[in-house]
């Protein structure tokens, strides 16, 4: 790694009408370097990040590019300093080619006029090739995966001559192998002297790929550590502020009362075979790769896909779940994967989106009772500490932290007896998942049985009393709680994985 | 604790919602006040509010339907082809004038429930669907009269439309307990949220246990009865049935429902919206009749107003979001 300084960001500054967003935040990113940018949802890395793409202007501070002071005014100038943003959601055009999505814009012209494919076919693949990428400039991007995908906004944002590189949690949708692929990658830029910065809450990934990380919180520069000089432990304390003693909060009882069993399950290729029970008063870990397979089977338990043979048993009674609002009546409640996509209104208020499920309360034909609306409201947002200046906000405005919160006070809201949780701190920051798990273990103390999918094996370790691990659609493992180890999972999960 | 209460108070929140709006719809009666002596009598005020009515049945669902994320297009042809039905089935085969209402009424029900049905239980676009039903409708008026009007001269069938209740025309009586059902409907119950929902994310509603098919299948239903509604008071008030009545009435409420701040997207919008937007087409046309302008020139004034309102709406909206 190289000395020099590429990127210096000092003492920015900004303010929004009532909201200070960025106090005084510095950051220095030298080229050959993943630099890390670290802090809870809102501790303002978006808004430092908007202000380096061009997007916000800086009240106050200066940016130090190659040595000299540089203004940003516009996402042009920004490229024109060789600046890249990667956003979270990517930006690339479906039906078109890798090519053409590409050079979109800036399409070599032929005789001044016509767009030059053979060009930029051509150009296209030599950029492809020099990161040895098995992709066809002429392939539709629809057909990638959402890892290749990827690289091919890497490579746009290289296509502009671009130094430095932000990536803006670039694996929050990947699977294992694909975060293998995209980090393999990302050596390479290092390799090329790009400098990244690399915004992610994944702390496992930090230590796989970053060699500085800088914690910002609320608007405020914490500090700056090497990554093989600090710990996880340092790192949580520098973002919340206070040390999370018990981070994970769990208190095992003895479960033994069988409230829900899967036998023999089957649905097309994707499930094969799939028997397990749950008690309640347990969490019950489903780990295992993405797209193994995990969330089919809640989808059928829940009613919302069909499957072909096998047979769910509810307090010993053989059940058919029709639909979803049917799971509901029968106890049973689905917190999905994707948030935004499957579960919130993100133009409703706070309150809707908590008490779209339990209508029936409160309204009787057209009578709404507004008092005892707001009394739900009250209870969840209190119960779930969700953090919102009133109950009439539109979901969209609030953190992650604090919609998955809102998501999961929905479903509380009809007082399960089996509680389903897909992924339930999936881009979520530290402070509030240490709240979730705070919630999910007062639930199983009163009963309640959670089947949590989870990514995250630190999460699936200590917060289960037992485990099932999942491959290519088949269960390869039900682990207890003693003796489980990371490696122990990934053993089981990656059985039957042919690809 | 005051503002708290003012935040519950609907007309309160009616107000700042439709602000934009409702200062243009004021600032058009100001000005009509001062350049025509006639706008603000009660005769007009009346006559206005009973051009608007029809458009405002249609406008009602058309608000639903659009926070659904769709759109009915074939409302227009509907108001042609209960209207000659309705008109027919006394004039051709003599039938009683309440049976032939039923029957017109059915017939939006008929056009709206099979809109409803393709929409919901297929992935054929809306816009597509009602396209289709559109033309259908409307050559199926054609064809039903062979292209003449079908002259009814009855007293009690003219006074559907044309009758009094004290000075309150029936059109505006119908439209009141439309407006009033439509505002219950998306404010009070539970189908109301739920257009809301199926609306604003799909599969979110899904996974919520809603069935979506269901809200689907009601508002193309409550559509096509509301275009019913609007064929059998026109077909009153003109003493015919007659198959090219209603053409460009959805555009019409589309027109309104847009002004109105309804989403095209899906999700947002509200019926109080709508009625103003209706108001404001309504009162346009009026006051563009009484300055004497002739109606080639309404078609370019309508265009350019709404235009303009959605612009304000989009200017108001980026403001938000940035």
């Amino acid at each position: 790694m190289s000395e020099k300084i590429l990127l210096e960001m000092n003492h920015i500054r900004k303010e929004f009408p009532g909201v200070l967003a960025l106090k005084d935040v510095s950051l220095q990113v030298q080229a050959g370097e993943v630099h890390a940018l670290l802090g809870e949802n809102g501790a303002g890395k978006s808004t430092l990040i908007k202000i380096l793409g061009g997007i916000y202007s800086s009240d106050a501070g200066e940016i130090v590019i190659d040595g000299s002071v540089v203004t940003i005014n516009s996402v042009q100038d920004a490229q024109k300093f060789g600046i890249s943003v990667i956003h979270q959601e990517l930006v690339l055009v479906p039906h078109m080619t890798v090519a053409e999505n590409i050079y979109l814009g800036r399409e070599p012209l032929k005789a001044g006029r016509f767009v030059d494919f053979k060009k930029m076919n051509d150009d296209a693949k030599q950029l492809l090739d020099s990161f040895e990428l098995d992709i066809r400039p002429d392939e539709e991007i629809s057909e990638l995966t959402i890892a290749q995908q990827q690289m091919v906004e890497i490579i746009k944002a290289l296509s502009f001559h671009a130094k430095i590189l932000v990536m803006d949690e670039p694996t929050s949708s990947l699977s294992e192998k694909d975060v293998d692929f995209l980090f393999e990658n990302i050596r390479k830029l290092k390799k090329a002297q790009v400098g990244i910065i690399y915004i992610s809450h994944r702390m496992s990934e930090l230590k796989q790929i970053a060699d500085k990380i800088t914690v910002i919180r609320d608007g405020e520069y914490i500090g700056t550590r090497q990554t093989h000089a600090t710990t996880n432990d340092e790192l949580i304390t520098m973002m919340v502020g206070r040390q999370l003693t018990n981070y994970y909060t769990r208190t095992f009882g003895n479960p033994t009362t069988k409230v829900l069993e899967v036998k023999h399950l089957n649905a097309g290729k994707l499930l094969k075979d799939i028997s397990f029970h749950l008690f309640s008063g347990e969490i019950l870990g489903f780990a295992g790769l993405v797209g193994a397979g995990r969330s089919e089977v809640m989808k059928c338990i829940f009613g919302i896909d069909a499957f072909e043979s096998g047979e769910i048993l509810i307090n010993g009674e053989p059940v058919v779940v029709k639909n979803p609002d049917d799971a509901m009546k029968r106890g049973i409640a689905l917190v999905p994967e994707s948030r935004k996509r499957e579960a919130l209104f993100m133009d409703q208020s706070v309150t809707y989106n908590i008490t779209i499920k339990a209508l029936g309360e409160f309204i009787h034909g057209i009578h709404v009772d507004n008092a005892r609306e707001t009394e739900i409201t009250k209870e969840y947002v209190d119960m779930m500490e969700i953090k919102t200046p009133t109950y009439k906000q539109v979901v969209g405005n609030l953190s992650g932290g604090n919609q998955q919160k809102v998501v999961i006070g929905r479903w509380l809201a009809t007082k399960p007896k089996i509680l389903i949780l897909d992924e339930p701190t999936r881009g979520v920051d530290v402070g509030a998942k240490a709240e979730i798990y705070s919630i999910m273990n007062e639930l199983v103390k009163n009963g309640v049985a959670i089947i949590m999918i989870s990514s995250e094996l630190p999460e699936v370790i200590n917060m289960s009393d037992r485990v099932v691990v999942m491959s290519n659609g088949k269960i390869t493992g039900c682990l207890s709680r003693e003796g489980l180890t990371q490696e122990k999972i990934m053993h089981h999960a990656t059985q039957f994985v042919t690809t | 604790m005051k503002k708290l209460q003012a935040k519950n108070n609907p007309l309160y929140n009616f107000g700042r919602e439709n602000l934009g709006i409702l200062i243009g719809l004021l600032l058009l009666c100001v000005i009509l006040t001062i350049f025509s002596p006639v706008f603000l009598s009660k005769n007009n005020i009346l006559n206005v509010l009973r051009q608007v009515a029809t458009n405002l049945y249609i406008a009602c669902a058309m608000t639903m339907v659009i926070i659904l994320g769709g759109i009915d297009l074939s409302v227009g042809s509907t108001i042609a082809l209960s209207g000659v039905v309705t008109g027919g089935m006394i004039a051709f085969d003599g039938h009683s004038l309440v049976v032939a209402v039923i029957a017109g009424l059915l017939v939006g029900v008929a056009v709206g429930a099979f809109n409803g049905f393709l929409i919901s239980k297929t992935t054929i676009p809306p816009f597509i669907v009602t396209l289709s039903t559109m033309n259908i409708a409307r050559g199926a008026s054609y064809v039903y009269t062979g292209g003449q009007p079908i002259r009814v001269m009855s007293d009690s069938f003219n006074f559907i439309g044309s009758g009094y209740v004290g000075e309150i025309p029936m059109p505006i009586i119908y439209l009141v307990i439309i407006v009033i059902i439509s505002v219950l409907i998306m404010s009070k119950s539970r189908l109301g949220r739920h257009i809301y929902a199926v609306g604003g994310n799909p599969t979110a509603a899904r996974f919520s246990g809603i069935n979506n098919s269901r809200v689907l299948f009601f508002a193309y239903l409550f559509s096509g009865l509301m275009a019913a509604i609007a064929g059998v008071v026109l077909a009153s008030r003109m003493f015919s049935g007659q198959p090219t009545a209603g053409q460009g009435a959805e555009m019409d409420a589309i027109a309104a429902v847009v002004l109105g701040g309804t989403s095209m997207s899906g999700g947002v919008g509200k019926i109080g919206g709508t009625v103003i937007g209706a108001l404001i087409i309504g009162v346009l046309s009026n006051g563009l009749n009484l300055l004497g302008i002739n109606s080639f020139w309404q078609y370019i004034v309508k265009g350019v107003v709404i235009l303009i309102a959605v612009y304000v709406d989009f200017l108001k909206k980026g403001k938000k979001s940035n």
